[in-house]
């Protein structure tokens, strides 16, 4: 565990320097108990991969003793801590070319055939390690190893948002349009940013996310629902 | 309410920002210099979370409807009310029918226009702040357009009240930014970090409210510059391969996979704001204490810098 000075308003709290389930789950958990314990001086926090970005106010805390009372904390940060994951599930449509223009190019490089790419990435559930470089854009894994992808060589300057996509090991949905190297196999209709909602973002750091293959016209009718603000996301 | 005849390059509304969002994605927003915007409330006799208009490098013309107040502060950019010339950095009174304007800043990028009671538009996600990228807060996510009427609360009785001269920056000089190592200070090479403290650093037109892009000696990583992607503090000197160095600003993105090699600290973000494109600066080191002690001594300067004016 390091803490590392990040400006004179925040701490980076590190964990570890992987990637890996065990420490991002150390990482939620100590924002967790820090949340509840409600550590004096503390602003907000945001978890990353392997390390939590702690912002305090130095009005009321100075640095020593604040990580002094994070350190305290970081022993207790177990997954015993954490309340019961979310599990969302996201529609997904794959087989429309228009919609998942990689598919059968991503099936092609990986020997499979874009049934079973679906069915393994269908398949799967995601963990959402959290959240950001876009408003609502989840880092998840738990992809099977048989779809690891490389990224793709030259990251496309436009991606729709909704847009569902694999590359090394992780699997992304676009929030709003943006660049990206990911290869998209195809999009859910389910907003993961929706700027005009009370709640502008679906899914939180720590959910699970599953993907239900949906064909185009249950795509079109989700569409029309969530335009109508009358589609509720599925959330168990 | 005020009614834009002109709105300027880029208008927003702004207030303090918005908190406990970053872990969705979304940043803080408000304004980016901070200093200029709470003086704007003050002297308008608002409370220093009060809405308000950033407002860069060209300000915007718009028409008083209701008699009250206004200040402008940050950014010297000429003021007029009704073709006459008005100060900045104190309290103007206004009434209905008067039209503001303000013109090209002379120094700085940001100025900013504090209305009595308050610009009134809707909270989102407890804020009132403009998240442009994002199309959130202020007036429907964006800027201002021409036609667009911002209510404002009810002022309170007016105060006439001024900055005192000492207390007003000078956008001119060349800025000294203090800034601390870290978080990923060990990702570069004793040179790299000679560079940046030795070095100057000019500010490249593309900045904004998302970061300043600076250009200057090339930083020299140790390790790469891709790291795992995690939390990205404001006023992040952030370290892509290229080795020019980008500050990030209150829109910035809330994770990232380059290095930072150092954090400006909170009281000289404004300093980075306010250099304009093709202006150079310059960094200081210091520690977390001593930022801390400087914090302290601007939260006084900020407390010292607001006089009533005698009649």
């Amino acid at each position: 565990m390091r803490f590392l000075p990040a400006g004179d308003l925040a701490v980076c709290v590190e964990l570890g320097e992987t990637i890996s389930v065990e420490v991002n789950t150390q990482v939620r958990a100590l924002e967790f108990l820090i949340q509840q314990k409600g550590l004096t001086g503390v602003v907000e926090t945001v978890p990353a991969y392997a390390s939590l970005l702690v912002y305090y106010d130095p009005r009321a805390v100075g640095y020593e003793r604040l990580c002094a009372a994070v350190a305290e904390l970081v022993p207790q940060a177990t997954t015993a801590v954490l309340p019961p994951p979310r599990t969302v599930e996201l529609p997904c449509c794959y087989d429309d070319p228009e919609l998942g223009f990689d598919l059968a190019a991503a099936a092609q490089r990986l020997g499979l055939s874009t049934a079973d790419l679906v069915r393994l990435h269908a398949g799967a559930e995601y963990l959402v390690y959290f959240i950001g470089f876009t408003p609502g854009l989840p880092y998840m894994t738990g992809m099977p190893e048989r779809i690891n992808i490389p990224r793709l060589d030259t990251p496309r300057t436009k991606t729709p948002p909704g847009s569902v996509g694999i590359g090394g090991i992780q699997c992304c949905v676009y929030s709003v349009e943006s660049p990206g190297g990911f290869w998209i196999l195809g999009r859910t209709p389910v907003p993961l940013y929706d700027p005009s909602a009370a709640a502008p973002t679906l899914l939180r750091p720590g959910d699970r996310v599953r993907f239900r293959p949906i064909p185009r016209a249950e795509f079109d009718t989700i569409g029309a629902a969530v335009a109508a603000r009358s589609y509720r996301p599925v959330i168990s | 309410m005020i009614r834009i005849l002109d709105a300027g390059p880029q208008t927003t509304v702004q207030d303090l920002g918005r908190t406990g969002q970053m872990r969705y994605g979304i940043p803080p927003s408000g304004p980016v210099d901070r200093f200029a915007f709470v003086l704007a409330n003050r002297l308008a006799g608002n409370a220093d979370s009060a809405g308000a208009l950033e407002c860069t490098l060209i300000g915007p013309r718009f028409e008083v409807t209701t008699a009250g107040a206004i200040a402008v502060t940050g950014a010297d950019m000429p003021v007029t009310v009704n073709g006459r010339e008005a100060a900045g950095w104190a309290t103007i009174a206004v009434n209905p029918g008067d039209v503001v304007k303000l013109g090209p800043a002379r120094t700085g990028v940001r100025s900013y226009i504090g209305f009595a009671g308050g610009l009134d538009v809707p909270l989102v996600l407890g804020s009132r702040s403009t998240y442009l990228r994002g199309r959130v807060g202020g007036m429907q996510g964006r800027a201002l357009r021409k036609g667009d009427e911002v209510a404002t609360f009810a002022p309170g009785p007016v105060t006439l009240r001024r900055v005192s001269s000492q207390a007003i920056p000078d956008y001119a000089r060349e800025p000294t930014v203090r800034a601390i190592l870290g978080p990923q200070a060990d990702r570069f090479t004793d040179a790299g970090i000679r560079a940046l403290f030795d070095g100057r650093y000019e500010v490249l037109p593309q900045s904004d409210r998302m970061g300043s892009r600076l250009r200057g000696p090339r930083i020299e990583h140790a390790r790469g510059h891709d790291i795992i992607s995690d939390g990205i503090a404001l006023g992040s000197i952030q370290v892509p391969g290229d080795g020019q160095p980008i500050v990030l600003l209150v829109d910035r993105q809330s994770t990232g996979g380059y290095t930072k090699m150092a954090t400006v600290c909170s009281s000289d973000i404004w300093r980075v704001g306010q250099a304009r494109p093709g202006q150079s600066l310059r960094f200081e080191r210091i520690d977390v204490e001593e930022a801390h002690r400087v914090l302290r001594e601007s939260d006084t300067a900020l407390e010292a810098a607001v006089r009533e004016e005698s009649a």
